[in-house]
């Protein structure tokens, strides 16, 4: 057993770590301590930002890759489904992995959902609903939903316990909506051991075409979704930065040459100019088939030229609007002062301007992300986004549309996919509206 | 106003000879004339010969920037690059894989996406003014901030889920209209009227927020406070004042748009079966037919610097204190 570090997995953890780093620093300005003390007051931020941390707790489980040697998979008989490659939460869900059913079956269906024709021993032939192979016998549901939600609530009460012991010893005087917080976590727990618990005997969300678990499917798609909505801002938000800061400070040539290079950019059609670059990577991956070893590591990579993609698409429209306010900083006095003092053009950009840029920049990268969610559906659908192996809410939707066509429909495929999907994108709407409200200079009264 | 436009369309050209360098780079440097006849003739039986003879014929054997074989200004103009950007501004865009006019395609199925997004278009324009106008005039009331909660809601959810959500309510449970199809004349309205209602709708979260923040802005001023002071009603300062006022804003976001309706909406139309340019270019792209992908693309750019230069004449037309120079 050894780690493995994906391209998209490396990516990942440097961002969670120069995040902490960057949080770390900027906490010791009692102003921005003020700012982020204002935005979480509102318990819909709380709220938002507690769902959105439970994601990217799956996000960061499914970024650590192990190896297994062949010895351990032969011994233990247990094919897992893709690679030998499998990540933290692969071995979490594994029983799900291995209770691959044969077609469709219902959430918490014991038998499957198409019926088959048998022919029994006397040569009559039946249609029957075989009973799915995975599925208890037994139908203690009750009492097992009972004892897994018993255990879900006592888990997030002994966590809400340590947070208040914690809490007591710094004082209790906070005006964060913690209660919030609580009710919050406690409900997401409690839903996911449920859930947990109840996966070893059901099919808590049904299975698909081929008899794979949704719960599984979903929850694996959770990586896709935030690490493309996370890492293309990470990635275009230097380029962005840098080209329209020095745009509006420098002025002259510069300004032109990038204001030519944005509008140039900016009037190819969006979608079009990512369907070809998708298509040219395309390309050049089957051209050079050595980059790859694995199918996991050929569908990251993958992903990953679509994140640049989707990167190089997306920082103009960033860059104008920085271009524009650092153009109405540098006219402003203290800039004057700065200048005329002698502070060279660097030590000016980086005190005065960039700190006045930041709130456009946070609510920037908050608003983007709910919009390249949900662009990712939108574009594996259309064919160009990530690789139809990995699990995706786009990959989800799109097999869905042709169960939603069969007599009778076949439902929960798509409902799954698109209430993760809804929760995610609506806690980071929420969270960027607070985070409008509060650090836009606008909104002051 | 007449030497501005002109000054305009050349401030154009450059731009979208950018626009055409990278669709090239994108699409002859990566995928080479060789890659593409290759993958045309199918890998059994390839043979040089054959690959040349239909770079031939497809006028793919030039070399892409510089062609050292000739004198003169030939060097360049002789070259891959500039042959195609004759053709592409020239509005020459040959002939797709399947061997048919791709400009006649494109002239074909512009009716059909018109049909779809410009009643869309409309109906969302009037549906979200009115209803922020009515948030406005109700603003910090319960109304106004539940209306914001659904708001965010409606705009959370995919819009994949309203087209396969209103497929199967109205056209598969229901039978209201047809799944999916299209014909032209008058016959179009059953086909485009569950289109045109989920376009509307899925809208309508960022739409009302958008046109609501515009106007909660105006009201804030004091030509407002002024119109309120000498007597006028909350409607008609919101009518009279605000909504004039407003337009501003707003003609920069929306009339960008009225040229890209041309290009009808890509997910909508492979969805409903219409034959429009949207469903054209998903079929391209899934075919991987390039020549019409980059036609597209220009196609689309072409249309986005007209509507920069119609959003600033529009601002003349509604700001006297705006003088295009």
């Amino acid at each position: 057993m050894k780690l493995v570090f994906l391209w998209t997995d490396i990516m990942v953890w440097f961002l969670v770590i120069s995040l902490l780093t960057w949080s770390w620093f900027i906490a010791k300005s009692p102003q921005v301590r003020k700012q982020w003390h204002t935005i979480f007051k509102s318990s819909i931020a709380m709220a938002s930002s507690i769902v959105l941390l439970f994601y990217l707790l799956f996000t960061l489980l499914d970024s650590v890759h192990l190896r297994f040697s062949m010895e351990l998979k032969e011994s233990k008989k247990s094919e897992l489904q893709y690679s030998d490659t499998v990540s933290l939460l692969d071995l979490i869900l594994k029983h799900n992995i291995e209770h691959t059913e044969r077609t469709y079956s219902a959430p918490f269906a014991t038998s499957e959902y198409t019926s088959s024709i048998i022919v029994d021993e006397k040569g009559v032939i039946q249609k029957e609903y075989l009973p799915l192979k995975y599925v208890g016998k037994s139908d203690d549901i009750v009492s097992k939903s009972f004892t897994a939600i018993t255990l879900g609530i006592c888990i997030s009460l002994t966590l809400i316990i340590i947070h208040l012991l914690w809490r007591k010893k710094r004082g209790f005087e906070s005006e964060l909506p913690w209660r919030t917080a609580y009710i919050i976590s406690l409900l997401l727990i409690t839903i996911f051991t449920w859930f947990y618990i109840l996966s070893f005997d059901y099919h808590v969300l049904g299975t698909d075409k081929v008899g794979g678990d949704v719960l599984y499917q979903s929850l694996k798609s959770i990586r896709t979704g935030v690490l493309i909505g996370v890492l293309t801002t990470f990635i275009m938000l230097p380029v962005a930065i840098l080209l329209g800061v020095s745009a509006g400070f420098f002025g002259g040539w510069i300004d032109d040459i990038i204001q030519y290079l944005y509008t140039t950019l900016s009037s190819i059609p969006g979608v079009l100019l990512i369907a070809a670059g998708v298509l040219s990577m395309q390309v050049i991956m089957d051209n050079n088939p050595t980059w790859f070893e694995t199918t996991l590591e050929r569908s990251d990579l993958r992903l990953l030229f679509l994140i640049f993609i989707l990167g190089i698409t997306s920082w103009t429209g960033l860059c104008r609007l920085l271009r524009a306010e650092t153009l109405k900083i540098s006219q402003i006095e203290f800039v004057t002062a700065a200048k005329a003092f002698g502070v060279s053009k660097f030590t000016i950009i980086r005190r005065h301007i960039i700190p006045n840029l930041m709130h456009i920049i946070l609510i920037s990268v908050v608003l983007d992300f709910s919009g390249l969610v949900l662009a990712e559906a939108v574009l594996s659908y259309v064919g160009v986004g990530v690789d139809p192996t990995m699990h995706s809410w786009g990959n989800m939707i799109n097999q869905a549309r042709l169960e939603m066509a069969r007599e009778p429909m076949v439902w929960w495929s798509l409902f799954s996919a698109f209430i993760f999907m809804f929760i995610l994108v609506l806690a980071a709407n929420l969270l960027s509206d607070r985070i409008q409200t509060v650090l836009d200079p606008r909104n002051k009264k | 106003m007449f030497t501005y436009i002109i000054k305009r369309i050349l401030y154009a050209i450059p731009i979208l000879i950018g626009v055409n360098l990278i669709t090239f780079i994108l699409f002859f440097m990566v995928n080479s004339p060789d890659d593409m006849a290759r993958a045309q003739l199918g890998a059994k039986q390839v043979t040089p010969q054959l690959i040349l003879s239909w770079k031939e014929e497809k006028g793919y054997d030039k070399p892409l920037f510089f062609n050292s074989n000739v004198e003169g200004m030939k060097t360049v103009t002789d070259t891959l690059f500039v042959q195609e950007s004759i053709k592409l501004f020239t509005f020459n865009f040959g002939y797709s894989d399947s061997n048919r006019d791709i400009g006649s395609d494109i002239q074909e199925r512009m009716i059909p996406s018109l049909s779809i997004a410009l009643p869309t278009f409309i109906i969302s324009l009037i549906t979200n003014i009115s209803l922020s106008l009515l948030l406005v005039l109700f603003r910090g009331s319960t109304l106004d901030t539940s209306m914001m909660i659904i708001a965010v809601m409606i705009m959370s959810i995919s819009g994949l889920f309203y087209i396969i959500a209103g497929q199967v309510l109205f056209s598969k449970m229901w039978h209201w209209v047809p799944i999916s199809g299209y014909e032209s004349g008058w016959g179009a309205i059953k086909f485009i009227l569950l289109p045109v209602l989920i376009g509307v709708f899925s809208g309508i979260g960022s739409g009302v927020r958008w046109y609501r923040s515009i106007f909660l802005e105006q009201v804030n001023q004091d030509y407002v406070r002024t119109a309120r002071a000498k007597g006028l009603s909350e409607v008609d300062v919101l009518f009279g004042h605000v909504l004039r006022n407003g337009m501003l804003p707003i003609l920069t976001g929306v009339v960008v748009v009225i040229p890209i309706l041309f290009m009808g909406s890509l997910i909508m139309e492979s969805f409903f079966g219409i034959p429009g340019l949207g469903s054209y270019t998903i079929d391209a792209i899934n075919a991987q037919d390039f020549a019409i992908v980059k036609a597209m693309v220009f196609l689309g750019s072409v249309l986005y610097i007209l509507g920069l230069i119609l959003t600033d004449i529009s601002y003349t037309l509604f700001d006297p204190r705006i003088k295009l120079s």
